[in-house]
């Protein structure tokens, strides 16, 4: 269709369909970091992205291939770690998250052949939009919505009391890594939109602004969405019309609604 | 000690009597410390059993290995073929970022929503149906744990330390209410539970743990127990003695139970401990 074709040719257009994409699902897992105080992992997992990413160049991969393959590997890697507890979970996610950035960064500087941008992967950007990205934006928010559809019951049971859920037959660990497996892939499409960086603000500033106003898990989820595409757009727009890097326009915009939300609104009945 | 060899559990088979949960010398070890040690324990429908126990007794790795999220290292398990088990854990303790209404908690069991109300009615907190969770105090939160696991209409309820929170009439209430929907669900109760006088008041059998069984009975018999009194220490099963005396009017336990030269102090001690 010419239309259609006509906007996908806009990159203004793919990056703001794309950024809609990803706050799509962004909502819904961001209320899962929120609830299960996975903020810090969801830091860690985004700052190994960068070391997906090299990985991926040198045994030439699909970047999001290789970025959602290293998050998977390290929150097995972190899983199993914890289990062991010879260190607190904070100072094992510190350690990790920034030993894989600056291995990340100590690869990259290896393969002085391949263009890349680094500032673009770390605070996101928006001329990098391809029509290639958002196909793997949308596909990766299908597969997200649709594991959180099914295990919907079952994800808001173990992060609402998981021995109960245990003793209901919830398959608490596999739905533990399912979560971590959503992370990663929201992680890897997330990238282009607001960079490495900023992937953990994406998620749990909206999921944080709808908690002041939700009644019910799923309210404060649908409420996510809608401020992360608001964040979005505002964030989008500002880029674009006041030339500032799309990523932290973005967590700006987000933020702003935040303080906007949090200063004005009255507390949730819930 | 010597390591306990990680035998299989055999679990669902048909047992011979009626029983809803029988355990054979079910042994729990965590690396080389062994938790729960050669436990038997049969539960039947009807029966209000109650472990109680010193801290670090194993209680709640007992309950655990009956509800299946605690693996036994020894021993055998057999369930009733498709026994549904009630659960209701020590607290709910929600995270503040969570919202959620008691109704949205009740509908997650997967049951419709008259049987959430139904449940909820039986646990006296049906007028919270709107209600957020946060806002309950520690009575109701127990009260809804315990419609929660009434919704999936159980044949055993466990309840893990179902009063730790509540103030002491409320205690009395729960333990009321637990009595009473055993007799009106005829479904089995096992209990883990620390107020050891509420306790001998609501239950028809105590099995005091200590990693084993060291004793258990009927609550009147077993605070004479010398093995009961070598756990608890003999003021406590002294005012529990007197405490049964008391409620009972069962005079026959009085000459058996204090010991001559230690009358007073023990009543002492009891008097003490009730006000």
């Amino acid at each position: 269709m010419p239309i259609i074709d006509a906007v996908l040719n806009d990159f203004f257009w793919r990056a703001l369909i794309g950024g809609l994409g990803v706050a799509l699902v962004a909502g819904p897992l961001g209320c899962f970091v929120v609830w299960r105080r996975m903020a810090y992992f969801g830091d860690t997992l985004a700052h190994s992205a960068l070391l997906g990413i090299a990985l991926s160049f040198l045994i030439s991969v699909p970047m999001n291939v290789g970025v959602i393959a290293t998050c998977v590997v390290l929150s097995v890697v972190l899983v199993l770690f914890q289990r062991s507890r010879a260190l607190a979970t904070d100072t094992l996610l510190g350690i990790l998250a920034h030993s894989a950035l600056a291995i990340g960064l100590v690869a990259l500087s290896f393969m002085p052949d391949i263009r890349f941008d680094l500032t673009g992967l770390l605070f996101g950007d928006l001329l990098a939009m391809s029509r290639a990205d958002l196909l793997w934006i949308f596909g990766g928010a299908g597969v997200i919505l649709t594991l959180l559809t099914v295990f919907w019951r079952g994800l808001l049971m173990s992060t609402i009391h998981e021995e109960l859920a245990r003793v209901e037959g919830v398959p608490v660990e596999r739905l533990r890594l399912i979560l971590m497996l959503m992370l990663s892939i929201v992680i890897a499409v997330a990238m282009k939109i607001v960079g490495v960086l900023l992937i953990t603000a994406l998620l749990i500033i909206p999921a944080a602004t709808a908690r002041r106003l939700a009644g019910n898990p799923e309210h404060m989820v649908g409420l996510a969405i809608g401020f992360g595409c608001l964040a979005v757009m505002g964030g989008l727009s500002m880029s674009w019309f006041l030339d500032t890097p799309a990523g932290p326009s973005v967590v700006v915009t987000a933020f702003c609604v935040f303080l906007l939300v949090y200063s004005s609104a009255r507390r949730a009945p819930a | 000690m010597n390591k306990v060899p990680m035998n299989k559990v055999p679990m669902n088979k048909v047992p011979m009597n009626n029983a809803l949960a029988t355990l054979q010398q079910v042994t729990v070890a965590f690396d080389e410390r062994v938790v729960v040690d050669r436990v038997d324990l049969t539960i039947h429908r009807g029966d209000i059993i109650t472990v109680i126990g010193p801290n670090g007794a194993g209680k709640t790795t007992l309950i655990k290995a009956i509800l299946g999220i605690q693996k036994a290292s020894r021993g055998s398990m057999v369930l009733k073929p498709g026994l549904t088990i009630g659960y209701v854990p020590q607290h709910l303790t929600l995270e503040s970022t969570l919202p959620l209404s008691v109704r949205r908690f009740m509908l997650l069991s997967g049951q419709s929503l008259e049987a959430c109300r139904g449940a909820l009615t039986k646990t006296g907190v049906d007028h919270l149906m709107d209600a957020s969770v946060h806002h309950l105090s520690g009575g109701e939160k127990q009260r809804l744990l315990l419609a929660r696991a009434l919704a999936i209409k159980p044949d055993l309820l466990v309840l893990d330390e179902p009063a730790q929170g509540v103030d002491i009439n409320g205690q009395a209430a729960l333990y009321g209410l637990i009595r009473n929907l055993r007799d009106e669900l005829n479904c089995g109760v096992l209990m883990v539970s620390h107020d050891l006088h509420l306790v001998m008041a609501a239950t028809d059998k105590v099995i005091c743990l200590n990693q084993h069984i060291c004793c258990s009975g009927y609550p009147a018999d077993i605070s004479h127990d010398p093995a009961f009194i070598e756990t608890f220490g003999r003021p406590v099963a002294e005012s529990l003695a007197v405490y049964h005396h008391n409620h009972n009017h069962s005079h026959d336990l009085h000459g058996d139970v204090v010991t001559r030269g230690q009358d007073h102090s023990a009543h002492g001690d009891c008097d003490h401990a009730h006000h």
